[in-house]
């Protein structure tokens, strides 16, 4: 499977569950690019995210692990309680620290991660969200060279977040769910 | 990250072999995503314009080195965090811990202490606390200091008082405690079975056996290598049959010694050392 040696890190917060699915539900057959999605819930949620999610896509789903490497063909969950970093070899790592933007897992922890490693290979995607998480890392990954994508506000369920990312963001494109499947299609 | 110089590789890996140099604290094992997050973030707080003046603070002000220590080192724990554990050391370990004459646990990486005064008062609730002795080690003395007080801020006891009774406890949480406007400590009755000492897992040996060994959320900062010299170190502190518990997304698999234990409880990480 050929990724370009690519990485796709979705964030998203209150009424994101359901954009999720449909950007995956609508990710074309082959896709094989990995994908981290970084997701707020309670610290007691079990790994029924991954769950839910895999009920839309051929992908293989799972909550991301520790020391992890990443592979082509995957959708890595952030799981409940703990942020989820890469490190250089292109493996995962867990932490258990202070929360961030009142998030564990938090989205500015992933995407700042990521951008240090992936830069340009890095597309980072914010979705619905009552949340400033994923607006400053979003920034960050711009500067390393990552490209965003923002759910357009207008669409989402709660549009604080990416409101709040688009007033931080350069150059990221504001797109429909539809059109970011389209565009992460295209990217492969 | 907004403002501040941002470190380069290369120069983290500087002065990480500045620590082991001149401090003998050894974090080039440590993994380095996490690592990196939490040394800028500590280089951002302290005010460091450059790597340069950060790198030379650390060389020349030992008291600036252990707070920084303290800050790049992960603290945050609560008590009967994830009860589900603490259920399964009530029901399935303590029964069995009750059979020995003198119980020593040890809990590395003990943190400001939530999780020793969690242990302690599942013992007292069986009835084993009298004969039990509760090693717990840091690396940071500070936090030692903290958990040895055993004051702790009363706004996190509602959480820990929810994780208690999700864990299967009985009393009202709150007979453990005196309140005293925002702080509150914890009954003596409990700290005195506690043994509180530094000891850095990445370079100090093993000082006992016991029963028991938590070590819960600490191996995940590690890389493999050192996870594995880390288990290796519990593997030669546990007492014949003893118990080794890990953090909820930790485990011992692939690690060399892996085909020593047996596993008690997959999914709250309790394994059991073999004959």
């Amino acid at each position: 499977m050929n990724d370009n040696g690519r990485l796709i890190a979705i964030g998203g917060s209150s009424g994101s569950l359901d954009p999720m699915m449909k950007i995956l539900g609508l990710l074309r057959p082959g896709f094989s690019i990995p994908i981290i999605i970084i997701m707020h819930r309670g610290a007691d949620s079990d790994d029924s995210l991954a769950q839910v999610l895999q009920s839309r896509t051929k992908l293989a789903v799972k909550d991301a692990e520790e020391k992890e490497p990443i592979k082509p063909g995957f959708v890595y969950t952030a799981p409940a309680d703990y942020h989820v970093l890469v490190e250089n070899d292109h493996s995962l790592s867990l932490d258990v620290s202070e929360k961030v933007n009142y998030s564990r897992p938090s989205i500015d922890v992933t995407f700042e991660s990521a951008a240090l490693v992936y830069r340009d290979k890095l597309t980072c995607i914010i979705l619905s969200g009552a949340n400033a998480d994923g607006a400053l890392s979003g920034a960050y990954a711009e500067e390393l060279g990552a490209g965003i994508l923002v759910q357009d506000p207008a669409t989402a369920g709660v549009s604080f977040m990416p409101e709040r990312a688009l007033a931080v963001l350069k150059n990221a494109k504001v797109l429909t769910v539809e059109k970011i499947a389209v565009w992460l299609n295209e990217l492969q | 990250m907004t403002g501040n110089f941002r470190l380069e590789q290369a120069e983290l890996e500087e002065l990480l072999n500045l620590l082991v140099e001149k401090y003998g604290y050894d974090f080039t094992l440590y993994s380095r995503a996490s690592l990196y997050r939490r040394i800028m973030s500590a280089a951002v707080r302290g005010k460091f314009s450059d790597f340069a003046s950060l790198k030379l603070r650390l060389a020349t002000d030992p008291a600036y080195f252990y707070s920084f220590v303290e800050e790049v080192t992960v603290n945050v724990t609560e008590m009967f965090r994830d009860p589900q554990f603490y259920k399964a050391l009530r029901e399935k370990i303590i029964p069995i811990l009750a059979t020995y004459p003198l119980i020593r646990i040890w809990h590395a990486g003990c943190s400001t202490g939530e999780e020793v005064y969690s242990m302690a008062i599942l013992l007292k609730e069986a009835g084993l606390l009298h004969k039990s002795i509760l090693y717990a080690t840091d690396l940071n003395q500070s936090v030692i200091e903290s958990a040895r007080s055993g004051i702790f801020n009363i706004g996190s006891m509602q959480r820990n008082s929810e994780n208690y009774i999700a864990s299967g406890g009985k009393a009202d949480f709150s007979t453990y405690y005196r309140a005293n406007y925002n702080l509150v400590k914890f009954d003596e009755s409990l700290s005195a079975r506690m043994v509180f000492s530094m000891h850095n897992l990445v370079s100090d040996a093993s000082f006992n056996e016991f029963q028991l060994i938590m070590c819960r959320n600490v191996l995940i900062y590690f890389e493999k290598p050192l996870q594995s010299k880390v288990l290796e170190l519990f593997d030669k502190s546990m007492d014949t049959l003893g118990f080794l518990a890990l953090g909820s997304k930790e485990s011992l698999k692939f690690s060399t010694i892996a085909p020593l234990y047996s596993a008690v409880d997959v999914k709250e990480k309790i394994w059991r050392r073999k004959k």
